[in-house]
């Protein structure tokens, strides 16, 4: 090494060109390449979407399949649709963590480990937005070792699911992270959520050594705190506490006008 | 030791001087990434990339790089070239980098990168440079695809996500060895494969250090 690359001028000299150069070729790569992680994402979210509604195979258009889902954004206080957010921008991880657009989740009540819940979170309609045939429910909740992500799959009348997924999680490979096993997850088809049509709190849970009747569910073998863990993070998003009152408009049946005229005395009385 | 050559450097990371097997270098992400073939695949051919082109940035300004900040210097070089990485996958392998997650942002400090910077690239020229970056990446993966192959296979039952051992939770035959699909199961295939290697060859046996003292008796030891 020459004395002269070891003056203070020198180094100086390297260390601002290189950090120069750097930050060049750093930006320009993320600039250029985001509308293209930005489509990767959101393509990813779709096709989770659509495989939970079970209409998504490999090979499947996402683009199109995606136009039968009708996102729509839902006030989870009431349980009614809200135009105050645009679905296609509005995100609720980023609602939950603004006090303004959230709450905290005290102690019992905080069953899936979450301390902040959003007031509005995110539903996707497949088929007629006025009569579903599905609607597709964001869940979350602490698995063993974090934040487990998912959909869950509910049918027309509010009660019936369809199918569940977990798009990000990270339980144990083999044990906790067969959540993602598609064999585990096809027992959930037809499953129910309520023991019946007055209850407001789901019975919908997984048990040890097999199920026995619609509401429950196998656990995964060997995962007892993951299995625990869906149980609570299901149970959850079910209750009055999440997506309870929702689904309460699909499962009375009644005319949905009605229903939201009634709900609208409710929150003004409230 | 004698000058570098061209197919020198390119072939002897694989077998004779293995960053992972001899050097015992970037151990931490062969545990970690080896749990599937493709992914084990993404993550060879990342860490050549960087290694090679860290190599080659390097060596380029070799004669610039003022001695009291080159590790600084090479450590700006490998994060910009890692990020690069990191950035392309996510848009071109989403699936893939997913998988990876933090791992590719790891390779910044996979030791093998900023040794051959600092061991080799510093006193090279620029093309030996790229060339030793490609074979020690190639190196590094071959022990990554072996670990992956074992580990997928007797895990998972498959190769490259294709099943060739029915698994009974898929109503196959086959019960998977779960710790397998573990992280300190590879810690036992590359102690497999440095045996086997050193069986090979055995000048990669290192001289013992110090002699241990044999077990003293009960008798002596009161």
């Amino acid at each position: 090494m020459a004395q002269s690359n070891n003056s203070i001028k020198k180094i100086l000299t390297v260390a601002f060109a290189l950090c120069i150069v750097c930050s060049i070729i750093v930006s320009t790569a993320a600039v250029a390449l985001r509308s293209k992680q930005q489509l990767n994402q959101e393509l990813d979210r779709k096709s989770n979407i659509l495989s939970v509604a079970g209409l998504y195979e490999p090979g499947t258009d996402i683009e199109e399949a995606f136009q039968q889902v009708t996102p729509r954004v839902v006030d989870l206080r009431t349980g009614e649709y809200t135009d105050q957010f645009d679905p296609a921008t509005y995100d609720s991880f980023q609602a939950a963590k603004d006090p303004a657009q959230s709450r905290t989740l005290s102690g019992e009540k905080d069953i899936a480990g979450l301390s902040r819940q959003e007031n509005y979170s995110t539903v996707y309609l497949v088929g007629d937005p006025d009569d579903p045939e599905q609607v597709i429910l964001p869940i979350r909740g602490q698995g063993l070792w974090g934040l487990m992500r998912g959909y869950l799959a509910v049918q027309g009348d509010g009660n019936t699911i369809e199918g569940i997924t977990f798009y990000s999680h990270s339980e144990t490979p083999g044990l906790g992270g067969e959540v993602d096993n598609p064999r585990w997850k096809a027992q959930w088809e037809g499953k129910e959520i309520y023991a019946d049509a007055d209850s407001a709190q789901p019975a919908i849970q997984l048990v040890k050594g097999g199920a026995s009747d619609e509401t429950e569910v196998d656990a995964l073998s060997g995962a007892s705190l993951t299995s625990n863990g869906v149980t609570n993070l299901v149970q959850f998003w079910l209750s009055p506490e999440g997506f309870g009152e929702y689904l309460a408009r699909f499962r009375s049946g009644v005319d949905r006008e009605e229903v939201q005229g009634a709900s609208t005395d409710q929150t003004e009385g409230a | 030791m004698s000058a570098p050559t061209p197919k020198g450097v390119l072939t002897t990371p694989i077998f004779k001087n293995n960053p992972i097997a001899l050097q015992i270098l970037g151990i931490c992400s062969a545990l970690a990434v080896t749990s599937s073939m493709s992914v084990s695949l993404v993550m060879t051919l990342a860490v050549i990339f960087v290694t090679a082109f860290s190599n080659l940035f390097v060596s380029l300004i070799r004669h610039h790089i003022p001695s009291s900040i080159r590790i600084i210097v090479q450590m700006t070089i490998i994060a910009s070239l890692v990020i690069v990485v990191d950035q392309i996958l996510k848009a071109y392998a989403y699936e893939m980098s997913k998988q990876l997650s933090v791992f590719v942002g790891l390779i910044i400090t996979n030791c093998i990168v900023m040794g051959r910077a600092e061991g080799f690239a510093m006193t090279n020229s620029p093309g030996l440079s790229f060339l030793d970056g490609v074979g020690n990446g190639l190196g590094y993966g071959f022990i990554l695809m072996t670990v992956g192959f074992v580990r997928e296979l007797l895990g998972s039952g498959s190769v490259f996500g294709v099943t060739v051992l029915e698994t009974v939770q898929n109503g196959g035959w086959y019960v998977p060895n779960g710790l397998l699909l573990l992280p300190p199961s590879a810690f036992f295939i590359i102690g497999l494969i440095i045996w086997v290697l050193r069986a090979v060859n055995p000048e990669q046996i290192e001289e013992t250090e110090f002699k241990m003292k044999e077990n003293s008796q009960p008798k002596e030891a009161v």
